[in-house]
């Protein structure tokens, strides 16, 4: 873990397409601003999920593909040189005795800012947790959502449990690894990758693994640490095998994460803003695109940079509370790098 | 006009009557209609809180695209009725089915 503080005017979560344009419309304004985004790199869905989808509804461009927009935006914000940590994700945030902001990653990067935008579109993208008994209190004692160190599985008996392809993926390599794998799939068939499919199968005829199907957990048990994994197959017949460790693998879904944590108002797992500024119940602190909610909320990437605009308007005060804004237009005045 | 059925959290049913050329995906009336659904990703197949369950009609239903199904298979608790209601358009093929809510809600 490293710690490195950065300072800057606004900390803005999340580089989407609204996290970027916000740099350009605090650049105006002479607001210095650092990003920082969970993804590797910047664009947020439109880089990570659909670069070459073609989207039709951004002012002036009657067709842009989703990564050219993303690129067009960076060079946009150029002359603002914004500051970036990428692939860390923001945890905790913290008001100093000077009022300054303290945002800190998972990877201790801390951010000191006048001001917070946080434009973390859908948030961040977390493993799916079924509804089975006792699942949470077994977290970490036997039962965890990814395999981050496939070693902690040797010799041990480990079930895993989900369709997709990490479920067959982790199957067949720690088949080699545990002493006991068995994977229960709520369906008779794997939509994954055929291979891995055929695989799984093959392993469970050979008696390398346990292939339970058509059922589904119910229910985890232990003393202190997990001992049982109980399921119910189609025919409602109960079943328990013993298991060191479950691993259910059920895709990700887009979650607040940390952020649901800070006192903001939360609608429907948005953030609730004011509509004059986009600020939140936090003083200082403000939400733009998809992660805000407000009545009649379009969730636009055109709505997103309007927002961003009046956004920038407020955060001034919290920059540069001394100084009076005066509103130019760029046509007048041009853009201005530091 | 479309008729169909839509059953919600509470098991509470009501019929549902929307006019042909309203051009909307299924989740988003749901929306409209203030059913109780996040619908977080906006319609992407990404969320799956957009979730139904077809308790009846389902093959009269355009069948699913990959991504939605590549979506429902990682879903815990998903079964063969289930469908994403954002994957759905709201045409003439939802005329007399009968929908359970039941996507997440967290």
């Amino acid at each position: 873990m490293t710690t490195n503080t950065i300072h800057t005017d606004l900390c803005i979560i999340g580089a989407g397409p609204v996290g970027l344009f916000a740099v350009f419309e605090a650049g105006l304004l002479k607001m210095r601003c650092h990003l920082v985004d969970a993804l590797p790199q910047v664009g947020g869905q439109l880089s990570e999920i659909y670069p070459h989808k073609p989207i039709y509804d951004i002012p002036g461009f009657p067709e842009v593909k989703a990564q050219e927009l993303v690129d067009n935006l960076m060079e946009q914000i150029k002359p603002f040189d914004p500051g970036f940590t990428l692939g860390e994700r923001v945890e905790k945030l913290n008001r100093l005795a000077n009022g300054i902001f303290a945002v800190e990653t998972n990877d201790g990067t801390i951010i000191h800012c006048k001001a917070v935008v946080i434009a973390g579109g859908l948030g961040c993208f977390e493993p799916r947790k079924p509804e089975i008994e006792n699942l949470l209190a077994f977290e970490g004692k036997g039962v965890s959502y990814m395999v981050k160190d496939p070693e902690v599985y040797r010799n041990k008996k480990v079930v895993l449990a989900g369709g997709g392809d990490s479920a067959l993926d982790w199957t067949i390599f720690l088949a080699n690894i545990a002493k006991e794998v068995t994977l229960v799939h709520r369906g008779d068939t794997f939509r994954g990758a055929p291979d891995s499919a055929e695989k799984v199968f093959k392993l469970a005829e050979m008696g390398k693994i346990n292939l339970i199907l058509s059922s589904h957990l119910t229910k985890v048990s232990g003393n202190g640490t997990l001992k049982s994994v109980h399921l119910i197959n189609k025919a409602k017949e109960e079943l328990t095998l013993d298991g060191d460790y479950l691993i259910p693998l059920f895709g990700l879904s887009p979650k607040l994460g940390p952020i649901a944590e800070w006192n903001l108002n939360i609608d429907k797992s948005a953030i609730s803003v004011n509509t004059e500024d986009y600020s939140t119940n936090i003083d200082g602190i403000y939400a733009i695109g998809d992660i805000n909610t407000y009545p009649g909320k379009l969730k636009l990437i055109l709505s997103g940079f309007h927002e961003a605009a009046l956004m920038a308007q407020s955060a001034f005060k919290h920059v540069f509370p001394d100084q009076k804004l005066s509103f130019k237009y760029t046509t007048v005045y041009g853009v201005n790098s530091f | 006009m479309i008729k169909f059925t839509v059953i919600d959290r509470n098991g509470e049913r009501r019929e549902v009557e929307v006019p042909e050329d309203i051009n909307l995906n299924l989740m988003e009336l749901l929306k409209a209609s203030e059913y109780e659904i996040l619908a977080t990703c906006g319609g992407m197949a990404l969320c799956a809180t957009c979730r139904v369950d077809v308790e009846s009609g389902l093959a009269q239903l355009a069948s699913p695209q990959d991504q939605e199904l590549d979506m429902l298979d990682t879903l815990p608790d998903a079964v063969p009725e289930s469908r994403l209601a954002c994957q759905l358009r709201v045409n003439e093929q939802l005329e007399g089915i009968v929908i359970r809510i039941k996507g997440d809600l967290a």
